[in-house]
């Protein structure tokens, strides 16, 4: 049996700084500001895209987020490691995403970014980050507590392809419906004129970019929800470090290109309520644990086969528009009307599904 | 004594956390994991090695994995 290098140490800290330097390459390259990779953010624009919400300065369908799927997809078929696979509470997990992605555009990011949040200088991702840590501790209670979304069962190969495949048709219909100068809407597909949906690194560069980390990420089972559960599960550190070695590599790779401004006010795509930032967070580090991955680990899951981690990208792509129809995502101006409320209802709604999804006894 | 944890169709942590309680147990001196998955193996072989563990012989049966854990 061949070892499987990135499961190690070394390997895991080497996927990190890959992605640390990608993301800060990116965010060169044309992405939005200390948003070289935000998976939450990235759902939430091809989410725009479809025109599934109308928030217009937020609309691309992001290639990053179709390489993720694409290169895990390939990794696993490559390594025998596709196993189509499906039916651990589904729809609990499709709840669950869209909660989490509520509570991370409360925030404005995913786990991925607030560490690039960290990294270019953000002090408002110490809030974030400490909600995720919050929230994840929360999990780690049910957790030990018998929670449980079931066994998954064996399903036939083509349950396997459906997020892969989905996420090809994105790529097709961007190449049918290419965006244009001035043009906010080609074909089906909307695209913003101005703000973070217009800022976008080349197609290609993108798309390998993510293919690579999507790759890495499957061998190395790279998560950061997994990096502060299983530190508060069982003091391992294992996963955590290669989220810290995201954090040290981007913040060495944004010194380097000019992209590291120290600072709590005027950071980009951000705002300073410290409550909020840490709130929204708490609630999103509770639905990733309780669902079992990071947006970034959940793409990488369906990649290889996983049906239920399909189930909670879908989850988290309606929250997105559900978060922008109603107002519930924040901006840098500040919460959204409804935003408070959201994480009010979010948080409730995750404690009854840790209180009462459990085995039988 | 041995005694056999069933973790199939079980994502992390789960598996890890069965392995940990019944190592935890001190009960019986060899503990058989099925799992099924590589990442599962993985992260159960580690955390048994994390606890002073040894891990003996991991058997393959298609998808599915048993991993012997034997305590030192």
């Amino acid at each position: 049996m061949v070892k499987n290098f990135f499961a190690g140490r070394w390997g895991i800290i080497g996927v990190g700084a890959f992605i640390g330097i990608a993301a800060a390459l990116l965010q060169k390259l044309g992405n939005p500001g200390n948003m070289g990779i935000c998976v939450a953010c990235f759902e939430r624009d091809i989410a725009g895209a479809l025109g599934f919400h109308r928030a217009g300065v937020v609309q691309y369908i992001r290639p990053e987020i179709i390489g993720f799927v694409a290169g895990s997809l390939i990794a696993a078929l490559s390594f025998k490691e596709f196993r189509p696979r499906c039916g651990s509470a589904p729809v609990v997990r499709f709840i669950l995403g869209i909660i989490a992605m509520i509570g991370a555009l409360v925030f404005l990011g995913c786990p991925w970014r607030a560490a690039l949040r960290l990294a270019g200088g953000d002090g408002n991702a110490v809030l974030g980050l400490l909600g995720l840590a919050t929230g994840i501790w929360i999990g780690v209670q049910f957790l030990k507590n018998g929670y449980t979304l079931g066994r998954t069962q064996e399903s036939p190969r083509a349950a396997g392809f459906m997020l892969p495949l989905f996420m090809l048709g994105l790529l097709v219909l961007m190449l049918i419906y290419p965006g244009g100068e001035g043009q906010a809407k080609s074909g089906v597909l909307f695209y913003s004129l101005k703000g973070p949906g217009a800022m976008h690194a080349p197609l290609l560069v993108s798309l390998g970019v993510a293919l690579v980390i999507g790759f890495l990420a499957q061998r190395s089972r790279f998560c950061t929800m997994g990096a502060l559960r299983d530190l508060i599960l069982f003091g391992q550190v294992h996963l955590l470090s290669g989220f810290i070695s995201l954090v040290v590599f981007a913040f060495l790779a944004n010194l380097l290109l000019g992209q590291f401004h120290p600072g709590f006010t005027g950071q980009p795509v951000a705002h300073t309520l410290h409550l909020w930032n840490f709130a929204g967070m708490v609630v999103a580090g509770l639905a990733f644990a309780l669902a079992g991955g990071c947006p970034g680990r959940q793409l990488f899951l369906a990649g290889e086969g996983d049906g239920d981690a399909a189930v909670f990208v879908f989850g988290m792509i309606t929250g997105a528009a559900i978060a922008h129809n109603f107002g519930l995502a924040s901006s840098p101006k500040g919460v959204g009307p409804h935003g408070i409320a959201a994480v009010v209802v979010g948080l409730a709604v995750c404690l009854i599904i840790g209180f009462t999804m459990r085995k039988k006894a | 004594m041995s005694t056999t944890i069933d973790a199939r169709g079980l994502s992390c942590p789960q598996p890890v956390l069965m392995t940990m309680d019944e190592i935890k147990k001190g009960k019986e001196s060899e503990i058989i994991v099925m799992v099924d998955s590589e990442a599962s193996k993985e992260n159960v072989s580690r955390a048994a090695t994390s606890q002073g563990c040894g891990v003996g012989n991991i058997s393959q049966d298609g998808d599915e994995y048993r991993i012997t854990i034997v305590r030192n």
